[in-house]
């Protein structure tokens, strides 16, 4: 057995660790003083810029375990269960900076915390389904099982999420949808003006970044971590 | 000597016929299941006020979360006895298609929780003065039992083998069963309260593409849930 512990950090993480911390300074900028100010939302209207782009990320890393646990599936190698928990557990702080972002730009713009919107709503059993993930995944301790569970699991979670959007889309939505063709009933939509669709592209490709770079450190931990209980279960053996 | 394997139908129909026996001789699950049921519509009427004006607009919703908290009783138990006595293991080693194992007690439970509904439906109609018994209501009854346990199966094979066992299922469950019992109650709201059919087809489509995608998923991922 290879007990190399964690290995040198390689040298392209530690570039992209400080292009990350950069664009996010740049980013942030752009938000407070490039972007204009919305003329009817006023200054509530720049959480937009990080939710969309928080959201499009836990969207993406729970795409990434649903590809992890196939790949699991078919291979049986223990990297591809280690990339599938580290991608969710990123798409749950995702999701979760996305929900809560989008709750404090909805008391004043729709004038409640709250609606019970599809996409909302799909947001939410999103993240209980992750969650149910981590769940199932305390209760096994046999690591091959875990990984073929957890593996069945996100795939399973991740086909439901289209049915739970379209269930709760026989309701009318009021959530705007800034690109692309909205809903009339929308409310708190708004035309991008350049200097805002720059805006938002770039804060787009900083948290595609940052989720790349969050994603490879925590499937380095997750590697260090299954060779700790690899560890723990030989001294048990003996 | 080469065993033969006895073809599928034969297989499920063995496998059903097992749980039923079992249920037959016990009747623990189905007493259980009933009495939870009539338990949970209790609370309900008493959390909800089910007067004559409410009753209209919420007896889908109450008899849907009553068919789920119910279903996961028997779940929890058709996979526990199989984990009892190692008796899972005797059904690996049968010389037949692991899928037969699914599908057999997908119908198992299925079944058990047509009885609870079949009993429950009357005794709300009852104590409500409601008439349920209505066509459109009965098939989406139907649909809606056969995905949450298509994905109830799976998942209670999935969680009688973990440390956390009866605690997981629910959680596991409820999340991804979410859209059917939107589905399920939107269409049975709309049957009850006599709305047009070409309003209430985009429920009951999305409940049988639900159903469709489960059972697919489930007879992929079985093999992978139960090998040893």
């Amino acid at each position: 057995m290879k007990n190399d512990y964690l290995d040198e950090t390689p040298q392209l993480l530690k570039v992209l660790n400080w292009i990350s911390v950069l664009l996010l300074l740049i980013a942030s900028w752009m938000v407070f003083f490039y972007a204009p100010l919305e003329a009817v939302m006023g200054q509530v209207q720049r959480v937009f810029y990080f939710h969309v782009a928080a959201g499009w990320l836990g969207m993406a890393a729970f795409f990434v375990a649903v590809v992890a646990g196939i790949a699991y599936l078919i291979r049986r190698t223990a990297k591809w269960d280690v990339l599938g928990v580290a991608a969710v557990e990123l798409g749950l702080i995702y999701m979760f900076v996305n929900i809560v972002s989008g709750s404090i730009w909805a008391r004043p713009a729709w004038n409640s915390w709250w609606t019970w919107d599809p996409r909302l709503v799909t947001a939410t059993v999103m993240e209980l389904v992750y969650l149910a993930y981590l769940m199932l995944r305390q209760g096994i301790e046999e690591p091959e099982r875990r990984a073929r569970f957890g593996a069945v699991y996100a795939i399973l979670g991740f086909a439901t999420v289209p049915l739970t959007f379209f269930s709760i889309r026989i309701w009318r939505t009021i959530h705007p949808v800034v690109i692309g063709s909205g809903d009339a009933g929308a409310k708190g939509s708004f035309e991008m003006t350049s200097t805002m669709l720059q805006t938002f592209m770039f804060s787009l490709a900083t948290f595609t970044v940052l989720g790349i770079v969050l994603l490879w450190h925590r499937y380095r931990l997750g590697k260090l971590e299954a060779q700790v209980e690899e560890m723990r279960m030989e001294a048990l053996d003996y | 000597m080469e065993i033969k394997s006895p073809g599928f139908l034969a297989s499920i129909k063995a496998i059903l016929w097992k749980d039923i026996a079992i249920e037959w001789r016990s009747r623990q699950m189905l007493s259980a299941m009933m009495i939870f049921a009539l338990l949970v519509i209790l609370i309900f009427n008493f959390a909800l006020e089910l007067d004559a004006r409410a009753r209209i607009n919420v007896t889908a919703g109450v008899l849907w979360a009553t068919f789920a908290f119910a279903g996961t009783l028997g779940l929890n138990r058709s996979m526990a006895i199989e984990k009892e006595g190692d008796a899972l293991d005797g059904l690996l080693l049968a010389p037949i298609d692991r899928s037969t194992i699914y599908f057999g007690k997908l119908l198992g439970n299925l079944l058990f929780m047509f009885v609870v509904e079949l009993i429950t439906l009357p005794v709300y109609s009852v104590l409500y003065n409601v008439n349920l018994f209505n066509a459109g209501l009965l098939l989406v009854i139907v649909l809606g039992s056969l995905g949450y346990a298509a994905v109830g199966t799976l998942l209670a094979s999935m969680a009688v083998q973990a440390r956390t066992r009866d605690l997981l299922l629910p959680v596991l469950l409820f999340p991804v069963v979410i859209p059917a019992l939107v589905a399920a109650i939107r269409a049975s709201s709309g049957f009850l309260s006599g709305l047009e059919v070409e309003f209430i087809m985009p429920s009951l489509n999305l409940l049988i593409a639900y159903d469709l995608v489960m059972l697919a998923l489930a007879y992929m991922f079985f093999d992978f849930v139960i090998e040893e």
